[in-house]
C-alpha cells in the first residue's frame, strides 16, 4: 500500500497546476446562472480545450489527454485549488459523456463529444419530473414511434443549466404499456426544436439555476437514442453512479474549501470555540480524498463503481454543508454578504439532487448491508 | 500509488480472524502478531506499521482484553534491547503509562517490562491499587515511577504507534457492531417482520457504514506516514465513527444490547475507554488543528 506518484503523474500534476496559475481569468466570472456569465464560462471551457485541460480524461481524439482516474482526480485538485470557475458543462461532461462512452454509438461520439468537449454544446440534464424526483421509475414523459424517430411529449422539471443549454438529455418512456423501469429509452434533445418550451425556474439565489422544459410533439431522430430502445433505465444507471460516485463531486473541491476554512478560521485568530468543527471540516475533506485514493485503485484494478457511490455521496453532501455552515458562523454578521453564503445555498442541494439522502441511506442500506427491501 | 491493502495482508487479516474465532488469543504468537514490530536481530519481523493496523483492527473486532497496544506497538519503540526477543515469542508482556495521555497502568500484574515514559527518560514505575474501568475487561492500576532506567529510543514514536494501534482496534470494534447490529436487524421481528425492513433502522446503520468506510482510509494513510497529524486525523474520525457504531448497535438492539449477558455491552464500553486512551479528541483535533 503506497501513496507515492511515479514521476510521470507528478509531472502530469505539475503541468496543470502551472498552466492554471498562468491561464485563471484575473477576475471572478459572472455566475452561470446568468446570460452574460454563461457566456463568459463559455469562453473559459474553450481556453481549458484549446490547451486540452477541458476533459483530461476522455481519448485525445475528442480533445482529451488519456488521462488516467487518478491523474483526472489530481488535476481536479488543482482545479478547484487554484480557484478555478465551475464548470459550465457539468452535466454533460461528468454524466452524459461517460454513458456515451459506455453506451453511445460511434457516430454519437463523433458528432457530440467534440463540440461539449469546448462548451460550443452545452449540455442540460432533463431528468426530474413533476410527480418524480428520485423516483425515475415514476417517469410519465412519452416517446412515441415516428417515421424516422419519435415524437417527445411531457414535462421534465429541475433541470439544471437549461435556461442557457443548447441541448439536454433524458428518459422518457417509449411503451405506453410498461410500468415502472422498464419500457424507458434514453434520448438526446435539442432545446432549440420546434415544441421545446424552456421555462427557467429561479434558485434560491435569485438566478435561474433550474428550468422547466415542455415537450410539445419534438421531434427526434432515430440517432438520437443512445442504447437500446426500452433499456433506458440500465442506460441511465451508468449516469447515476457518476453522479453520486467520483466524477461530479471530486475531492479537491472539498479540500480545497476546507483549506479556505482554515484560512479563514485562522485570520479571525482562531477562536477555540469553532476549533473542533474546524478540525472536523478538514479530517472530512481529508478523508474524502484518501477514500477516492481507495476508489481510483479499485477501479484500476478492475473493480466497479457499485452502492459505494452512494456512500460516497452521503459523506460529501453531508461534508459540503457543515463546512459552509462552519464558514457562515465563524464569520458572523459578516457571513450575510460573503461569498460563503453563496457556497452555501449550493451546498444545501447536495443532499436533494442526485437522489436524496434518504434514497441513498436506503440504497446503502439494502444493497451493501443486505437489509431485507421493506416499505420505501 | 496503490491505495489499498495487499493480498498477503488481506490473508494476514483472515488468519487471525480464523485464530481468534477458534483458539482466542493464544494462536497470535504464532501467527507473529507479538513480533509485528521487533526488530529481525531480537527474532522479529520487523514489519510495517500497516501491518500493526491489520492486526490491531481484527483484536478490536473480536475484543480481545490484555496489554496488547503496550506490548506489540509501544514497547518495540521504547527500547533497543534484549527483551524484545521475549516480546517477539509471545512470552513478555509490558505495561506502559505514557502521561498525560496514558494516565494509569493496563494489566501492571502480569507485565514483564513496566516502563513510565516521562519525556526521553524511561523509569520504572510501581503498581499501585487497582481501578474499576468502565470497560470491565480492562485492568487499570495506579502507577508510582521509580528509577530513571535509561532514555527512551523514540518515545515520540512509540506516543504515534500506541495512537494508531489504539484507532485500528477502534476500527475492529466498530465493525463488529456494525456487523453484529446487521445480522441483528434480519433476525429479529417486531409488528410482524424484521426490524431491518424499517426505514428507520435502515437509515441508522447506513449512516454507521458511511463513518466506518470514510474513516478507514485515513487509518491506512496514518500507518504508512505516522505524521502526527495523519495519527490524530485518523483517531478522531475512527474514533467518532466507532462511537456512532456503538450507540446505534444498542439502539438497535434494544434492550437486550443493555444487559451483560449480551456481548454488545463489553464492546460498547470498551469503545468509551479506548476514545481517550492515547490522547482525546480534544487533543488529537488540536494537533491536526495546529498542523494547518
Amino acid at each position: 500500500m503506497d501513496l507515492d506518484l511515479d514521476a510521470a503523474t507528478i509531472a502530469f500534476r505539475d503541468e496543470a497546476r502551472d498552466w492554471l496559475r498562468s491561464n485563471l481569468p484575473d477576475r471572478r466570472l459572472a455566475s452561470f446562472d446568468t446570460a452574460e456569465g454563461f457566456a463568459e464560462h463559455r469562453e473559459w471551457e474553450a481556453r481549458l480545450a484549446d490547451a486540452r485541460w477541458s476533459v483530461v480524461s476522455w481519448p485525445s481524439e475528442f480533445g482529451g489527454r488519456d488521462a488516467s482516474l487518478l491523474e483526472w482526480v489530481l488535476f481536479e485538485e488543482e482545479y478547484y485549488a487554484a480557484g478555478a470557475p465551475l464548470r459550465v458543462n457539468q452535466n454533460g461532461i461528468f454524466m452524459l459523456a461517460p454513458t456515451l462512452f459506455s453506451h453511445g454509438t460511434e457516430e454519437q461520439q463523433r458528432r457530440i463529444l467534440p463540440k461539449m468537449a469546448r462548451s460550443e454544446e452545452v449540455w442540460a440534464q432533463a431528468w426530474s419530473e413533476p410527480e418524480a424526483g428520485s423516483d425515475i421509475a415514476a417517469l410519465r414523459s412519452t416517446a412515441t414511434r415516428t417515421e424516422g424517430g419519435w415524437l417527445l411529449n411531457g414535462q421534465k422539471t429541475w433541470s439544471s443549466r437549461a435556461a442557457f443549454a443548447d441541448h439536454a438529455f433524458g428518459l422518457f418512456r417509449s411503451d405506453p404499456a410498461s410500468t415502472r423501469h422498464k419500457g424507458l429509452t434514453y434520448f438526446m434533445a435539442d432545446l432549440r426544436a420546434d415544441g421545446v418550451t424552456v421555462r427557467p425556474i429561479p434558485q434560491l439565489d435569485g438566478e435561474p439555476g433550474f428550468a422547466e422544459i415542455f415537450f410539445d410533439d419534438v421531434f427526434v431522430s432515430d440517432v438520437d437514442v443512445i442504447g437500446a430502445v426500452g433499456e433506458g433505465w440500465k442506460v441511465a444507471m451508468t449516469t447515476a453512479n457518476n453522479e453520486r460516485g467520483l466524477s461530479l463531486r471530486s475531492p479537491g473541491r472539498f479540500l480545497a474549501a476546507a483549506d479556505r476554512l482554515v484560512d479563514e478560521w485562522s485570520r479571525h485568530g482562531r477562536p477555540r470555540e469553532f476549533a473542533d468543527r474546524v478540525a472536523d471540516a478538514w479530517i472530512g475533506a481529508r478523508a474524502y480524498q484518501l477514500y477516492t485514493f481507495g476508489t481510483v485503485t479499485r477501479l484500476a484494478e478492475g473493480g466497479q463503481l457499485g452502492p459505494e457511490s452512494s456512500v460516497n455521496k452521503l459523506f460529501w453532501s453531508h461534508l459540503d454543508v457543515a463546512l459552509h455552515e462552519t464558514a457562515l458562523d465563524l464569520l458572523g454578521p459578516e457571513s450575510e454578504v460573503d461569498d460563503w453564503s453563496g457556497g452555501w445555498l449550493f451546498s444545501l442541494a447536495g443532499p436533494i439532487y442526485g437522489g436524496t439522502d434518504q434514497i441513498q441511506r436506503t440504497t446503502v442500506a439494502e444493497r451493501l448491508l443486505g437489509l431485507p427491501r421493506g416499505d420505501r | 500509488m496503490r491505495f489499498t491493502l495487499s493480498q498477503e495482508q488481506l490473508d494476514f487479516a483472515a488468519s487471525i480472524d480464523a485464530c481468534l474465532t477458534d483458539t482466542g488469543p493464544k494462536g497470535l504468537a504464532e501467527l507473529g502478531v507479538p513480533a509485528l514490530l521487533v526488530p529481525e536481530r531480537f527474532d522479529g519481523l520487523g514489519a510495517e506499521p500497516i501491518d500493526l493496523v491489520v492486526a490491531f483492527d481484527q483484536l478490536g473486532y473480536h475484543a480481545v482484553p490484555g496489554p496488547w497496544v503496550d506490548t506489540v506497538a509501544v514497547l518495540p519503540a521504547l527500547l533497543d534491547d534484549e527483551i524484545l526477543a521475549g516480546v517477539a515469542a509471545g512470552e513478555t508482556l509490558a505495561s506502559i503509562v505514557y502521561r498525560p495521555h496514558v494516565p494509569y497502568a493496563l494489566d501492571a500484574d502480569n507485565a514483564e517490562a513496566k516502563l513510565f515514559v516521562d519525556g526521553d527518560d524511561l523509569r520504572t514505575f510501581t503498581a499501585g491499587r487497582l481501578l474499576s474501568s468502565v470497560d470491565k475487561a480492562r485492568r487499570l492500576f495506579e502507577a508510582e515511577p521509580g528509577e530513571v532506567i535509561g532514555k527512551a529510543a523514540d518515545a515520540a514514536r512509540a506516543f504515534e504507534l500506541g495512537a494508531l494501534a489504539t484507532t485500528a482496534q477502534l476500527l475492529g470494534l466498530g465493525r463488529w457492531l456494525l456487523d453484529n447490529s446487521v445480522a441483528y436487524a434480519k433476525q429479529r421481528k417486531q409488528y410482524g417482520r424484521e426490524i431491518g425492513q424499517y426505514q428507520a433502522i435502515k437509515h441508522l446503520l447506513a449512516d454507521v457504514v458511511t463513518r466506518l468506510e470514510l474513516a478507514k482510509p485515513l487509518l491506512y494513510a496514518a500507518a504508512l506516514s505516522l505524521r502526527p497529524r495523519d495519527v490524530s486525523a485518523a483517531k478522531v474520525a475512527v474514533a467518532d465513527a466507532a462511537y456512532s457504531a456503538a450507540r446505534t448497535g444498542l439502539q438497535v438492539h434494544g434492550a437486550i444490547g443493555y444487559t451483560a449477558e449480551h456481548p454488545l455491552g463489553a464492546r460498547l464500553t470498551k469503545a468509551r475507554a479506548l476514545i481517550t486512551a492515547w490522547g482525546t479528541q480534544g487533543f488529537h483535533r488540536t494537533r491536526v488543528l495546529e498542523s494547518l
